[in-house]
């Protein structure tokens, strides 16, 4: 029988569930970690970083009690530092490459410490950035995630008329709509983008979508130059039969909905869940399912831990929230009867480097399967840049085949990571400011 | 397992380590407390004449270091603001409770014989082990012409000194303080004056930090501070100098000194009786943990002492004084260089910023990333210590000491000092 209801849990258990999961530093614990930091010499920490935050800079302020000089040196290379503080898979980033890992001691916690600061600026009060006069010049950005407003914010900053177009209703991109709620709570990603907007002269427009409610070739006509920060808004499928079985959803678009639910309890959510993926959407929709109240949540990846795409921290953090993950299994196929009931799979192993079956199989029951095997890039439709390896092509500042048009974020090559989706849209800005001034 | 038990100026206690006059040693119920914990000996809070004084909030200023609370301490507080006959009293009842602590009483009146002759008369009668006369505290009572007042003029602390060692059977400490430009001024006039001891470092004369919201120096009474006197860790290395120009001084030998300053654990205790104390007296580190620090303290320094063979503190007992030379008289032919282990190096490269630019540029770096590589420049390193200091790995930089063949030749000898003694 298929059990799929809403409501499996109290309110105050959602809340609970879905609250901040990290707990933040008071003053004096932040000042006590921060006083870890050796303040090395050309810091790792800060190549480790694709903004290039001055980490120890920001960690000696806030232990010399200039917290709101720390939030303006993370700032200034990275106006998301406050959700990527949040986001940042810092273990493998900062943190992994800060010298205090090894036996017996512990990274710094740069990510908690960034937030610390990040939150020390007054939400309320005056924006931390000034703008110049206005240049006269206008750019359309395309998509509101975190390389168009990085973009936006840069070009604001320069004295340039920002036009944001969003295919949503709301901007963030994949802060508001797809990083697992519990990691950026309390409308943290709209408060974000209020902060970033502050600075004036930028005008979002709301579900504006680009091929939809806009063209590109009109932006190029109306604007000096055009950003496109368009992300990947395909979903890859499964390609094995049974997919298209009641209860066999995406797990994006699962989280986007529970990001936009004003009341988590009225989510249906499956006793029994298969997620298939191995990245980091696989483990925030496996952990969000159990903290819905799912009994029973199977994480399965095609190959080992090495190769998943969720970090170790992330994997660990999957399976303290009770999900069971099980390796080198590829999906064969979906069974149900209108409703799916169970997924099975092919046990594979390595063979010169290639996934080959063992010859057996594997069926495990559930009431939902969640798709998590990647997300990939939508090619314009028309005269759109060139695109190679199914991302837009663009040189190390960001410009496409078109002299007009610059791109970056997710819908160009590079890690699909917030922190260099902001890098992404800096460089560009920097690269179109030049481009605008004429120098 | 060593004999910890002490004697100072024919004082017995059961382990060196006293509670200093202060407010862990005001009351019997501290004092009491403190016993029960396991302390030798206390000096019990300066008695005054009546009526008690009257003390101020706020009374206590800190210096935190990196987070580290406490790491230096200072306050405004006087001598004790309780009735005389209460503090006799309960000194009294304390010492007939616990016979085998060490029970001193620190002392503060005018300089004129009648109030000195008085009180010890009184303290005598408690059957209290000896006094301390409060020449050192810099704050408050020294604006009334006693304390610290008394303690830099070295006529006043061999006057009332001599007159304490009249008056009283009880064996006589001179409390000293620091703030004075030669320690040895007023440690020989204590000497003259006839005391059996003497303790220091008294607390120094401090501003711990200014409260820029309110332009007040803290601690701030009212909107107002006033200097006062800072001890715990942060002064450790003055103390240990102080009392260590009097255990060197022949003047001053035979003469038993408590070391006091910033002593929190069996180590800093080992430090101060290597360099002459014979015993210590501890204050800041009770105060920020409570009496039960002097667990680690006994079981500490006996843990240290069976691992040296040390029967018991008569056996380093000045040990490091001999060690203890002028400038000149160090070996300038004595060269070091620094070693980086690389096995335990973390590549941080504060080594390398710090003696580029600070020092001598003697620490080059290679390589990028985790392949970053710190080595010493023989030819430009002077020895300094300056990379090993602020290295963050324990003995990943150490000091090796190059076998140049060249004998010792201190400045007194040596060729390129213009004043150097002509070579025979």
């Amino acid at each position: 029988m298929v059990d799929i209801q809403a409501g499996r849990l109290s309110a105050a258990e959602l809340a609970e569930n879905f609250a901040d999961v990290h707990r933040p530093f008071d003053h004096g614990g932040a000042v006590v970690e921060a006083n870890r930091c050796y303040f090395c010499y050309d810091a790792p920490c800060i190549n480790a970083c694709p903004t290039g935050i001055d980490v120890p800079g920001f960690i000696r302020a806030i232990a010399t009690g200039n917290v709101s000089g720390a939030a303006m040196t993370i700032l200034k290379e990275n106006i998301f530092g406050g959700s990527c503080a949040r986001v940042c898979p810092t273990e493998i980033l900062c943190q992994g490459d800060c010298v205090r890992n090894g036996p017996g001691d512990r990274a710094v916690e740069i990510g908690l410490l960034q937030r610390h600061a990040t939150d020390h600026l007054d939400a309320d009060g005056p924006h931390p950035f000034d703008r110049v006069p206005d240049s006269g010049k206008s750019v359309a950005v395309v998509g509101a995630g975190p390389a168009g407003l990085t973009c936006a914010h840069a070009l604001a900053r320069n004295g340039h008329k920002v036009t944001i177009f969003e295919g949503r209703p709301k901007p963030g991109g994949l802060n508001e709509y797809g990083i697992a709620a519990y990691k950026l709570p309390d409308d943290f990603a709209q408060r974000e983008v209020a902060f970033i907007t502050a600075i004036g002269g930028i005008d979002i427009q709301n579900s504006k979508a680009l091929g939809r409610d806009i063209t590109l070739d009109q932006l190029r006509l109306d604007y000096d130059a055009v950003f496109l920060g368009l992300g990947q808004a395909g979903v890859r499928d499964l390609g094995v039969p049974g997919s298209d079985l009641e209860g066999v959803d995406s797990a994006v678009d699962y989280i986007a909905e529970l990001r936009q639910a004003d009341d988590l309890g009225a989510l249906a959510v499956g006793a029994n869940i298969v997620v298939i993926g191995g990245g980091n959407t696989a483990v925030d929709i496996a952990v969000q399912s159990k903290r819905l109240g799912a009994n029973d949540v199977t994480l399965v990846y095609r190959r080992g831990p090495e190769q998943m795409g969720a970090t170790q921290h992330e994997q660990d953090f999957a399976q303290t929230n009770g999900v069971r993950i099980k390796h080198w299994l590829r999906p064969l196929q979906l069974e149900g009867d209108g409703n799916v009931k169970a997924a099975v799979f092919a046990g594979v192993h390595l063979e010169g480097g290639a996934l080959v079956d063992t010859g057996e199989e594997q069926s495990i029951p559930c009431d939902m399967v969640f798709k998590a095997v990647g997300q990939a890039f939508v090619p314009l439709a028309g005269e759109g840049p060139a695109v190679s390896g199914g991302r837009i092509t663009v040189d190390d500042v960001g410009q496409t085949s078109l002299p007009d048009v610059w791109a970056g974020g997710d819908c160009v090559a590079g890690e699909d990571l917030t922190v260099q989706a902001v890098q992404d849209g800096k460089l560009a800005a920097g690269a179109i400011h030049r481009c605008l001034v004429g120098s | 397992m060593a004999d910890l038990r002490s004697d100072i100026a024919g004082i017995k206690s059961p382990n060196p380590f006293w509670l200093a006059s202060a407010p862990p040693t005001d009351k019997a119920y501290n004092v009491e407390r403190a016993f029960k914990a396991g302390w030798g000996g206390v000096v019990w809070k300066t008695l005054g004449e009546d009526p008690p004084i009257v003390n101020t909030t706020s009374r206590y200023g800190a210096v935190s270091l990196n987070g580290q609370r406490i790491a230096g301490f200072n306050n405004i507080e006087l001598i004790t603001d309780r009735p005389l006959d209460v503090n006799l009293r309960e000194i009294k009842q304390i010492k007939r409770d616990w016979p085998d602590r060490a029970v001193l009483v620190s002392l503060m009146v005018p300089c004129e014989e009648a109030p000195w002759r008085k009180i010890l008369a009184a303290v005598e009668d408690t059957g209290a082990d000896g006094v301390e006369l409060n020449f050192g505290c810099p704050h408050g009572m020294s604006e009334r012409g006693m304390g610290s007042a008394v303690g830099q003029v070295p006529e006043y602390v061999e006057m009332v000194t001599r007159w304490c060692k009249a008056m009283t059977r009880m064996p006589v400490f001179v409390k000293l303080t620091p703030n004075v430009t030669n320690i040895l001024a007023p440690a020989r006039a204590a000497k003259l004056g006839g005391a059996d001891a003497v303790s220091l470092i008294n607390t120094i004369n401090s501003i711990v930090a200014v409260d820029l919201d309110n332009m007040a120096p803290m601690p701030t009474v009212d909107g107002k501070g006033s200097h006062g006197g800072y001890c715990g860790p942060a002064v450790k290395p003055i103390a240990l100098h102080l009392v260590a120009e009097i255990a060197k001084d022949p003047e001053c030998a035979g003469m038993a000194i408590s070391g006091i300053g910033g002593i929190e654990t069996w180590r800093d205790a080992a430090e101060f009786i290597s360099l002459g104390a014979d015993n210590v007296q501890v204050c800041t580190g009770a105060m920020h943990y409570g009496f039960k620090i002097v667990d680690d303290m006994i079981d500490g320094l006996n843990n240290w002492m069976d691992g040296k063979g040390h029967n018991n503190a008569a056996d380093f007992h000045r040990a490091a004084v001999p060690n203890l030379v002028a400038w000149q008289d160090l070996n300038i032919n004595h060269e070091l260089v620094a070693r980086i282990d690389q096995d335990k190096c973390i590549k941080c490269g504060l080594c390398h910023i710090a003696c580029e630019d600070t020092a001598h540029q003697a620490i080059s770096v290679s390589g990028n990333g985790s392949n970053r590589r710190f080595e010493t420049i023989d030819a430009e390193c002077v020895g300094c210590n300056l990379c090993a200091h602020v290295c963050p790995v324990e003995d990943c930089i150490t000091m090796e000491a190059v076998d140049n063949g060249k004998p010792y030749l201190n400045w007194a000898q040596d060729p390129r000092n213009p004043n150097a003694a002509a070579a025979e």
